[in-house]
């Protein structure tokens, strides 16, 4: 039967950008529910694609093993947690040596610091080794997609609007980050 | 000023053959307005509904049915909400999830195939496999992205002799492989209806014996959309370079199905690929795949170009 469910889109965000993240938001208040974090550009994340260099992992766990990893993109490191929880991600990434591309499919989550910061930081339902070829192509496919939220910023979707009243998002910092990011690839 | 408005509604009525006295339209709207002070546009709207729910009518097939409906080909529906003709060959019907619905099931013509849901209260001739029909006033709609017909009690369908040849039009999509779902990998068809089992057990005949099958259930994101694919097993095997028999070996000799499942995984997911093959459902039955190169040609070029105006 097919299912009422439809799956959450897995976004292409930069480090920088999901770093600079801090709005997120349920649609209904039902606990089901699904929980979204809104970027700076307007992606309403819910799921994220992610491939980038593995450059530390550090079991932090006191009894149960407790994987914090560092996966950098080139505008900077999403920092990755995986528990119990995430039972497979969690081996894969025990399993694996720094440094490695990796691919991560995973949901974000943000933690409040005392002094009011939002840390973000991604929950992954799977990690997997890949090859070069397949970073270079999400650096590309990112930046496009970026591109694209940028370009539709100033529409009067509700994403677009939402994200331009919280973040004020001060555009050109965004398209230097793309510009950064894009010409590391044209120098290999 | 009533009078009007109840000749209006029981010309309405009439165009759908439902012959309402317009004295009992009229004392009903004088009621309202009259008697219990409500707005003209409102009692309008409450005498119709009153008489909507006395006639049994749904009120979709009454608040659309103005304007003729055209004929198309199943890949021209794009919008939902419009009434339709179509040309079409019943492609599959299913099993049926609701007493509202008659039959539900896909049909098709040379253009593609589509959805379709016939109401139990719309009365309509029962539908035959592999039989072609003109089906007459039909109405799009779409659900959770994807588009279907419904059939209702002004449709109409009539048996036709040409044989439509259902057409598969190939799609192509590419994105990143982002999951690779249960019962994936080796599994166990059913012997009588090559239903795959879950666990040994079909869900038409109960615990079988079955044989062994290779596919894998991909779901390819490319940020934007999220795509289903079904990939069968020549093409699996193709993709991961495991035939049938060595899966069948890996799981003998880890005494573990779920073996075949991991090392497919384990390859292929986080990846880049192009797929294409024939769109049934939500699903694109994928005919050839291949991994994606590092990006286009120009491609970053192109990008900075439009960063840097």
């Amino acid at each position: 039967m097919a299912s009422q469910y439809s799956r959450e889109v897995a976004h292409r965000v930069f480090a920088q950008e999901f770093r600079d993240s801090d709005l997120s938001f349920k649609d209904s208040n039902d606990q089901y529910s699904p929980q979204y974090l809104l970027t700076p550009t307007g992606a309403k994340v819910n799921r994220m694609f992610i491939v980038g260099t593995l450059t530390e992992k550090e079991d932090i766990g006191t009894d149960a093993e407790y994987w914090r990893a560092r996966v950098v993109d080139p505008t900077g490191a999403f920092i990755i947690y995986a528990g119990q929880y995430q039972p497979e991600a969690a081996r894969a990434i025990a399993e694996m040596e720094a440094p490695a591309y990796i691919a991560i499919v995973g949901k974000p989550s943000t933690y409040q610091t005392e002094d009011g910061n939002v840390l973000t930081s991604v929950r992954p339902e799977s990690v997997h080794i890949v090859d070069e070829a397949t970073r270079q192509r999400w650096v590309a496919e990112t930046a496009q997609r970026t591109m694209e939220r940028i370009n539709n910023l100033n529409g009067n979707s509700p994403d677009a609007t939402k994200a331009r009243e919280h973040y004020n998002t001060e555009v050109s910092v965004y398209k230097q980050m793309l510009v950064d990011a894009l010409k590391e690839q044209t120098q290999e | 000023m009533i009078k009007e408005t109840a000749k209006q509604i029981e010309e309405r009525f009439g165009k759908m053959d439902i012959k309402i006295p317009i004295n009992e339209i009229e004392s009903r709207l004088e009621k309202l307005v009259n008697e219990f002070k409500v707005p003209a546009e409102e009692a309008h709207r409450s005498v119709v509904n009153y008489f909507l729910k006395e006639y049994n009518i749904p009120r979709g097939d009454f608040y659309t049915q103005d304007g003729e409906a055209s004929t198309i080909k199943v890949n021209e529906i794009t919008t939902d909400g419009k009434w339709v003709n179509l040309t079409a060959k019943v492609a599959q019907l299913w099993d049926n999830t609701h007493e509202s619905i008659d039959q539900v099931g896909l049909i098709g013509d040379e253009t593609g195939t589509i959805k379709f849901i016939k109401w139990a209260r719309a009365e309509l001739p029962g539908l035959v496999e592999g039989k072609s029909y003109m089906f007459k006033n039909v109405v799009t709609s779409s659900y959770q992205g994807r588009f279907e017909i419904t059939m209702n009690r002004t449709s109409h369908i009539e048996e036709i002799q040409e044989d439509i040849e259902i057409g598969t039009v190939d799609v192509e999509f590419e994105g990143a492989m982002v999951d690779i779902q249960a019962g994936s990998g080796l599994i166990k068809r059913c012997t009588e209806c090559n239903r795959a089992l879950i666990k040994g057990v079909c869900g038409e005949h109960g615990k079988v014996e079955g044989t062994y099958d290779l596919r894998i259930k991909a779901v390819i994101d490319d940020g934007l959309i999220v795509q289903d694919a079904l990939v069968n097993r020549e093409v699996t095997e193709q993709l991961t370079g495991i035939t049938l028999d060595e899966a069948k070996q890996m799981a003998t000799q880890e005494l573990n199905q779920e073996v075949v499942l991991e090392k497919m995984t384990e390859k292929l997911l986080g990846k880049y690929y192009l797929i294409n093959g024939p769109r049934l459902d939500r699903y694109i039955l994928v005919e050839t795949v291949s991994p994606l190169p590092p990006m286009e040609a120009g491609k970053v070029d192109a990008l900075l170009a439009e960063l840097e105006v």
